[in-house]
């Protein structure tokens, strides 16, 4: 008779044993975070949803904000996210496509990579601050939508550079390489190669950047977010870009935090939208990157 | 004799990356319609060599290149426009490199850059490219598929189609037949042979038979020297200038 | 036989469109240094002529912030101070664990689809606002708190750790994720290959080996909390308070400035000390940032 080929020693069964443990811990781990978080938002989608509807999105907030829809808010916040993303995505873009396709390992390369790092870490207060300093008083643009827009497109400015560097540094070098090898110059490299090669994860980079903007508070609060702003209910032109605006994060703030006895419904109905939104986009952004990276050209 | 002047002449040139140097102050010259071959074993700096010669080196971090290349006379490190030396020569790198464009656009790409827009151009130059790179009749139907869905062979002759499509008078090619087959190799080499009679060829190869089925000089490279340079049936004798040569070409090391 | 080569046909024009082009890419390179630089400089400025007047030690260190007594005006942010540092520690004392944890389980313990949805739900989970946040904090998480531990009525230092820790999670898992997948896989397979099993792998050679980079998770996580305003302002009970339990309200140096820079006269002393608090916390957050960054290059340079 063989002899049985493997025989666990107490030794192997206690590291068999910690493996499963260890598996079990980690995974409850990431349940206790995940569930959580899935239960809140049903129950915020519970309590908000019978508020919600074709015409609380088209109109606007009456008496006092204690009724009516959230159109002016909405359309605000479409304004601000436009207008910075206008902005911020083309300056974002060249940084990185300068930082990787440009730069050489200098002194200055570094401080520009310091000074997106730590761009990214600046607090949202402060950025209001230095917008405050900046565009409402210093350039006088007083606050507006420009005011407001120009400081969340600061804000926004580091990640773009990030994911777009990211999206660069996936083409090949041997594509750049051979594009010199033939007479083309850095501009018409990058122009005609690496740009429509890393186009999707640019636009997805783009697009996750709209999420995040639409949900900010505190840059635009003192720059050219108000309480409450009167347009025509449905209009989609309302503002000025030196007007202030509505915002919809910034309602959310107002109606939880400034307006007595408002209906019990109504924050949740506009963190549901709010939060709707963003999710939205941000669905939007990952399929289509999953989209995209399906059908890769190399 | 009198000889011509030189298509390209190189003098005491050094390459260094960072602490590193990979050529050692080499020299030699190349005559027009010549083609030279390259042999040596890896690392021996005949990539970094090309590189210096259509100056794409200075795209590489940290690399300094002291001395002189001259094309047609002129020192390519003072040349008024970088992207015309280029253009002057047809590079194609060791392993094939379909750019993410189109075959058509692949090949139309130089004539693009260096400003042709007419079509009727483009679709000439397009066509004799691939003729001449022994492509045309595989792809002539398809010119609107991507150059990266090709074969290996395929991009292989893509690539060399691009690298003439910019009319270079010298061509560089490394190590072409690392990443293709033997009946496509003999195919672009029957393909070199028809080029010889306008354009000047250097040939790094990791080949020896296939410098000396092709070259017309062949020039030794080990660790960054010339160990030899001189015509091919002396280099591949049983008595070259030197006996590393004849070791290596005979598989004794390398 | 040839066509004329097209050697030289590019005009004249062109090349210059690129000189211009090729300069505009350089000037947004360094445009975020610019940004950085003039965000510094704007908030110094607007604060700047208060300093003179400001006696620092007590500023920093008292409880006593009376920026709008008529009688003796008092601007102590010690209490704020420690209200960010206790609500920051508190929520990383749950964040780092469970990041890490995450972390870890996304990157060696699970693969394919189970893989790809959990980094799609903590994808979703930075993306919640943290206005939205607040607002959980406000009227979901103070209600489950009052009913279930021994707090007292109101909003206190816990709930916003809470909401602070849930925010800062998918930073630290998304870098630290980061950091583990930079280890090579030789390092696993040479583990694996030895008989050891994944926990062993992880706890032996992974953790060590991505040490400088979950670091920088750990440390981009803390910059994140205390940056963080709306959800604090919304939920943290907002007293200038030291606290001394858990379920005590306190207060943070972002959220007084959220709360009173809409009351304040522009150019007032109360104003321009709002803007040394934001000097203050830019000054906080550059530091963490930079350390975190000099961790990063300590995982490059292996």
């Amino acid at each position: 008779m063989n002899p049985p080929t493997f025989t666990a020693t107490p030794h192997v069964l206690r590291k068999l044993r910690r493996e499963r443990v260890a598996a079990l811990a980690l995974s409850g781990m990431v349940l206790a975070m995940v569930l959580p978080l899935f239960a809140i938002l049903a129950y915020l989608f519970v309590k908000g949803a019978p508020l919600i509807n074709w015409a609380f999105l088209v109109t606007n907030p009456t008496d006092g904000m204690r009724a009516g829809g959230i159109w002016s808010a909405l359309v605000g916040t479409v304004y601000l996210v436009v207008i910075a993303l206008l902005v911020a995505a083309p300056i974002g873009v060249l940084c990185a496509v300068y930082l990787n396709e440009y730069a050489r390992e200098s002194w200055l390369t570094r401080l520009i990579n310091l000074a997106v790092v730590n761009l990214a870490g600046v607090p949202s207060i402060v950025h209001a601050l230095f917008g405050l300093g900046a565009f409402v008083l210093f350039a006088g643009l007083g606050r507006s939508i420009l005011a407001a827009s120009l400081t969340l497109a600061i804000m926004t400015l580091p990640v773009i550079i990030a994911s777009t560097k990211e999206a660069l540094n996936a083409v090949p070098v041997s594509f750049r390489e051979a594009c010199w090898n033939v007479g083309a110059s850095r501009w018409q490299t990058i122009w005609r190669v690496v740009l429509p090669n890393s186009i999707s994860g640019i636009l997805t980079g783009v697009i996750l950047q709209v999420s995040r903007t639409a949900g900010e508070t505190a840059p635009i609060m003192f720059t050219g977010a108000v309480f409450f702003k009167k347009v025509a209910d449905g209009a989609l032109f309302p503002y000025a870009l030196t007007d202030q605006c509505m915002a919809l994060s910034m309602h959310l703030y107002t109606v939880t935090t400034q307006v007595n006895n408002a209906p019990e419904a109504l924050p949740y109905a506009i963190a549901v939208v709010l939060l709707g939104a963003v999710l939205l986009v941000n669905a939007t952004a990952i399929i289509v990157r999953s989209y995209l990276r399906s059908r890769k050209k190399w | 004799m009198v000889s011509p002047a030189p298509k390209i002449a190189v003098e005491n040139l050094r390459l260094s990356y960072g602490h590193k140097e990979v050529l050692h102050g080499i020299a030699f010259t190349v005559a027009p319609r010549e083609i030279l071959g390259v042999i040596g074993p890896a690392q021996s700096g005949k990539t970094s060599l090309l590189r210096c010669i259509n100056r794409t080196v200075e795209f590489t971090p940290g690399a300094v290149m002291t001395g002189t290349v001259r094309v047609d006379g002129e020192d390519v490190m003072r040349v008024p426009d970088v992207y015309a030396l280029r253009r002057k020569i047809g590079m194609v790198a060791p392993l094939p490199v379909g750019l993410p464009l189109t075959i058509y656009d692949n090949v139309a790409f130089a004539p693009r850059c260096a400003g042709v827009t007419d079509p009727a151009e483009l679709d000439a130059r397009v066509e004799r490219c691939l003729r001449q790179a022994a492509l045309w009749e595989e792809v002539k139907d398809r010119l609107d598929t991507l150059g990266t869905k090709l074969s290996g062979g395929q991009q292989q002759r893509l690539t060399i189609a691009r690298a003439l499509s910019h009319d270079p008078e010298i061509l560089c090619l490394d190590e072409f037949s690392i990443a293709i087959d033997p009946v496509t190799t003999m195919r672009i080499e029957d393909v070199l042979k028809e080029l010889r009679a306008h354009v000047t060829i250097l040939l790094v190869t990791n080949l020896t038979q296939q410098a000396r089925r092709l070259a017309d000089r062949t020039m030794f490279l080990w660790n960054g020297n010339i160990v030899e340079i001189g015509p091919t049936e002396e280099v591949f004798s049983d008595h070259p200038k030197d006996r590393r040569t004849f070791e290596y070409v005979n598989g004794i090391f390398g | 036989m040839n066509p004329p080569p097209v050697r030289q046909a590019r005009s004249a024009l062109s090349l210059w469109g690129e000189r211009a082009i090729e300069l505009l890419i350089r000037l947004c390179g360094i445009s975020a240094v610019i940004f950085v630089f003039s965000i510094f400089l704007f908030v110094f400025l607007e604060g700047a002529p208060l300093i003179p007047d400001l006696n620092w030690i007590p500023v920093i260190f008292s409880p006593e912030w009376y920026p709008t007594s008529r009688s003796n005006v008092r601007y102590g942010v010690g209490a704020m101070i420690i209200g960010t540092l206790s609500v920051t520690g508190l929520a990383m004392l749950f964040a780092v664990p469970f990041g890490l944890g995450a972390a870890v389980f996304v990157s060696e313990f699970c693969g394919g689809k189970l893989k790809e949805t959990l980094k799609v739900a903590i994808e979703m989970l930075a993306a919640i606002p943290s206005i939205v946040w607040g607002f959980i904090g406000l009227s979901v998480m103070n209600h489950l708190i009052q009913t279930w531990l021994p707090a007292p009525v109101g909003l206190n230092l816990f709930n916003a750790a809470l909401l602070l820790a849930l925010m800062s999670v998918p930073i630290i898992v998304s870098i630290g994720e980061d950091a583990l997948k930079a280890v090579p896989d030789s390092y696993r397979e040479a583990a694996l290959a030895l008989g050891a099993t994944r926990w062993q792998t992880v706890y032996r050679v992974l953790l060590p080996a991505a040490r400088n980079g979950l670091l920088a998770a750990v440390l981009l996580g803390v910059g994140r909390a205390i940056g963080e305003t709306m959800a604090v302002l919304m939920a943290t009970g907002h007293a200038v308070n030291i606290p001394t339990s858990l379920f005590d309200p306190i207060r943070t140096l972002t959220a007084t400035i959220a709360a009173e820079l809409g009351e304040t006269a522009v150019g007032s002393p109360h104003y321009r000390m709002l803007f040394l608090i934001g000097l203050m916390l830019f000054s906080i957050t550059f530091v963490v940032n930079l350390l975190a960054d000099l961790a990063v290059r300590g995982v490059r340079r292996q």
